[in-house]
C-alpha cells in the first residue's frame, strides 16, 4: 500500500478546510500566549495554496510538496510562514520524483521535514512549539518500520503521537517565540503551532485512511 | 475603532502609495512584493542597506529610506514580519554588485523570514549579511526567551550604517560597524495606552486609567511590571537607569557566513556605561505622545546622564518607532566614538530624517 499523488494532493485540499475550520481555534490559542493571528496567518496561506494547486497539482510529489512550501513561504508572515515553508519544501527534497510513497518514504519525509524547522527555529524538544507535536510523529513512524506496521495504521499512530505531544505542550514554559517573554505564564496553555501540527498530520491519517 | 483608513486590506498599500507620491524624489515604492527604495537606487559602487518588519512604526522603516540611511525597507502587515520574497526582491532592485546588509530586528516572525531571504540572494550569487538588533533591556533572559527584541537602537543604526554604506564601507566593514552599534546601544519602552491594530479592531491590551506597562515592546507586549502611574521624572528615571545599570549581556545570534556559505553562530557582549562615555541621547515617542512631553523627559535624561557622567553629544528627540497611536516612549542611550559619531553627522536625506543637506 502506497500514498499516490492524488492522495498527497487530497491530503492538501483537505489541510486547507481543516485551517479555515480550526481558524479561530488556533487564533484564540495565539492570543493566550502569543500575538494572536496563527490561525488568520495559516488560513491565509493555505488559500493562497489552494489558488495556486491547479498549477502544480500534476507534478510530481516532490515538486508539489515544494511548492505548498514556497506558497506558504511568502504569504503566512510572522514565524509559521517560514516555519511550515521550510517543513513542506524539505519534504519535497526528500522525496523529490515521486509519484507515489511508501511508509519509508513518507517517514523520510517527515524526519527531513522536522530537521528543517528545528534548523530553522532553533527549537528543541520541550520549548513548547511545533517540535512538540511533529518529533514524537516521526519517532512513531520509524518504530512502525521497525515493526512492520501496515500504512494506515502507522499513520494512525503517528497522529496520536503528535496529539499527546501536542496536549502535553500545555504545562510547558515557553523557551522560544513570542510566548517566551511571558515566562511561566505561558504554562497552561496549549501551543498554537504544536496544534496546527498535529491537525496537519491528523489530516494526512485521516485523508489516507483508505488509501 | 476610529482611524483614518479605508478598507481593513488596504492599509499598507494605500500608505505606501500615499508616501511614494509625498517623496517622489526620494523614494520609490514597488508592490507584489512590497518594498520602498531608493529613487535612485542601485547606488553605483555602494553596499546597499536592507531593513523591514512589520507596519505601524513609521517612520521607521520607509520613512527611513533615502540618501545616507536605508536603501530598501520591506513592510509587512500591521506588527506582522515581511516574508522572504520581499527582501529578496529587494536586494535584487538595489544591489549595485557590492553586496547587501540586512538590519534585522530581534523578534522570531522578522528573524526567521529574513534568513530564508539570506539563504535565497546567496543562492544567487548576491553577497549578503544579516545583522540583528537587539537592545531592550526590559527582556533580562537570553537563554529562555527568544532574547532582547529590537527597538530604538535600530533607527541609530540604520544612520550610522546607511551614512557608512555612502562612504564607500564594504560590505564586512558595515556588518562590523552595525554589530559594534547594537552593542552600545541600550533602550527601554514604556506606554500609558494601548493601541489597536487596524485588523483586530480593538485595543491590543487593556490598561487602566491611572496605570502604566513599564518595559513595553513596540507590538503592545507585555513589559516588565505594570504600575500606578507616576510623574514624567519618576518615569524617566527609573527607565534611564535601567538602561544606564543595565549588567553586560551575553547571548548567541546567528549570522550568515558568505564564505562558507552557512549560518554561524556568534557569541556577543554588551560592554556595560561607565563615567566619561560618550552617548547619543534618543528619546521616541510611540506615536500618541505629543513631542512637547518628550522634553519634559528630556530635560530629567541630561540631568541623570549629567550626575552618571555619561556626555550626551548628539540627541534625537521625536516620533521615528512609533506603535501606531500608542501613548508612551522609549529611551535608548547609545554609547559612541568617533567612527560612530562621525557618520551619525553625515548628511542623510529620507522622508523622516534630514539634516546636511
Amino acid at each position: 500500500m502506497s500514498i499516490s499523488r492524488d492522495d498527497l494532493v487530497n491530503w492538501v485540499k483537505n489541510s486547507v478546510e481543516i485551517l479555515h475550520e480550526n481558524s479561530e481555534y488556533l487564533t484564540e490559542l495565539d492570543a493566550a500566549i502569543g500575538d494572536g493571528d496563527h490561525g488568520i496567518n495559516m488560513d491565509r496561506g493555505f488559500k493562497a495554496v489552494l489558488a495556486k494547486l491547479p498549477d502544480f497539482e500534476d507534478k510530481d510529489i516532490g515538486t508539489i510538496l515544494k511548492t505548498v512550501g514556497m506558497t506558504l513561504l511568502s504569504t503566512v508572515g510572522g514565524a509559521g510562514g517560514p516555519l511550515y515553508g521550510t517543513f513542506y519544501m524539505r519534504a519535497g527534497m526528500a522525496v523529490a520524483g515521486k509519484m507515489e510513497l511508501s511508509l519509508e518514504d513518507w517517514t523520510a519525509a517527515l524526519d527531513e521535514a522536522v530537521k528543517g524547522v528545528v534548523m530553522r527555529g532553533k527549537a528543541e524538544l520541550g520549548d513548547k512549539t511545533m517540535v512538540d507535536a511533529l518529533k514524537p510523529a516521526v519517532d512513531a513512524l520509524y518504530k512502525c518500520i521497525d515493526e512492520k506496521k501496515p500504512l494506515e495504521e502507522s499513520l494512525q499512530i503517528s497522529a496520536d503521537a503528535a496529539k499527546k505531544g501536542m496536549v502535553d505542550t500545555i504545562p510547558l514554559v515557553a523557551r522560544k517565540g513570542r510566548a517566551s517573554y511571558l515566562g511561566e505564564r505561558s504554562a497552561g496553555h496549549q501551543d498554537p503551532g504544536a496544534t496546527s501540527s498535529y491537525l496537519l498530520l491528523k489530516t494526512a491519517a485521516d485523508t489516507w485512511h483508505n488509501g | 475603532m476610529k482611524k483614518l483608513i479605508n478598507k481593513i486590506d488596504d492599509v499598507v498599500p494605500e500608505q505606501l502609495d500615499g508616501m511614494a507620491k509625498a517623496y517622489p524624489d526620494i523614494i520609490k515604492v514597488h508592490f507584489n512584493p512590497d518594498f520602498v527604495y531608493r529613487a535612485d537606487a542601485p547606488v553605483k559602487g555602494k553596499v546597499a542597506l536592507i531593513s523591514g518588519g512589520g507596519s505601524g512604526h513609521e517612520p521607521m522603516h520607509g520613512g527611513l529610506v533615502g540618501m545616507g540611511m536605508l536603501h530598501a525597507a520591506c513592510p509587512g502587515a500591521v506588527f506582522t514580519s515581511p516574508t522572504p520574497d520581499q527582501m529578496h526582491e529587494a536586494a535584487r532592485m538595489v544591489n549595485a554588485g557590492a553586496g547587501v546588509l540586512f538590519l534585522v530586528k530581534n523578534y522570531t516572525g522578522d528573524v526567521m523570514n529574513f534568513e530564508m531571504a539570506a539563504e535565497l540572494a546567496a543562492a544567487e550569487g548576491i553577497d549578503v549579511q544579516n545583522i540583528l538588533i537587539d537592545d531592550d533591556v526590559a527582556v533580562k533572559d537570553s537563554l529562555y526567551t527568544a532574547g532582547r527584541r529590537g527597538v530604538g537602537t535600530t533607527v541609530l543604526a540604520e544612520k550610522i550604517v546607511g551614512a557608512a554604506s555612502e562612504a564607500g564601507y564594504s560590505l564586512k566593514q558595515m556588518a562590523d560597524l552595525a554589530r559594534k552599534v547594537n552593542v552600545n546601544g541600550r533602550s527601554m519602552g514604556m506606554a500609558i495606552t494601548s493601541c489597536t491594530v487596524p485588523a483586530a479592531g480593538k485595543p491590543t491590551f487593556d490598561l487602566p486609567d491611572d496605570e502604566m506597562e513599564i518595559g513595553i515592546g513596540i507590538h503592545g507586549e507585555p513589559g516588565q511590571k505594570r504600575m500606578k502611574m507616576k510623574t514624567a521624572d519618576e518615569i524617566t528615571e527609573m527607565m534611564a537607569l535601567s538602561i544606564i545599570e543595565d549588567p553586560p549581556y551575553s547571548r548567541t545570534v546567528r549570522e550568515w557566513d558568505k564564505d562558507k556559505a552557512e549560518w554561524v553562530d556568534v557569541e556577543l557582549t554588551d560592554p556595560p556605561f561607565k563615567a566619561g562615555d560618550q552617548v547619543i541621547a534618543f528619546v521616541n515617542s510611540m506615536g500618541g505622545t505629543p513631542v512637547s512631553e518628550l522634553f519634559t523627559v528630556y530635560r530629567k535624561l541630561a540631568d541623570i546622564c549629567d550626575k552618571k557622567g555619561l556626555k550626551i553629544v548628539r540627541n534625537l528627540i521625536g516620533p521615528y518607532i512609533t506603535s501606531l497611536e500608542m501613548q508612551g516612549m522609549s529611551i535608548t542611550l547609545l554609547k559612541v566614538d568617533d567612527e560612530m559619531l562621525k557618520f551619525w553627522d553625515a548628511p542623510v536625506k529620507t522622508p523622516g530624517l534630514r539634516w546636511g543637506v
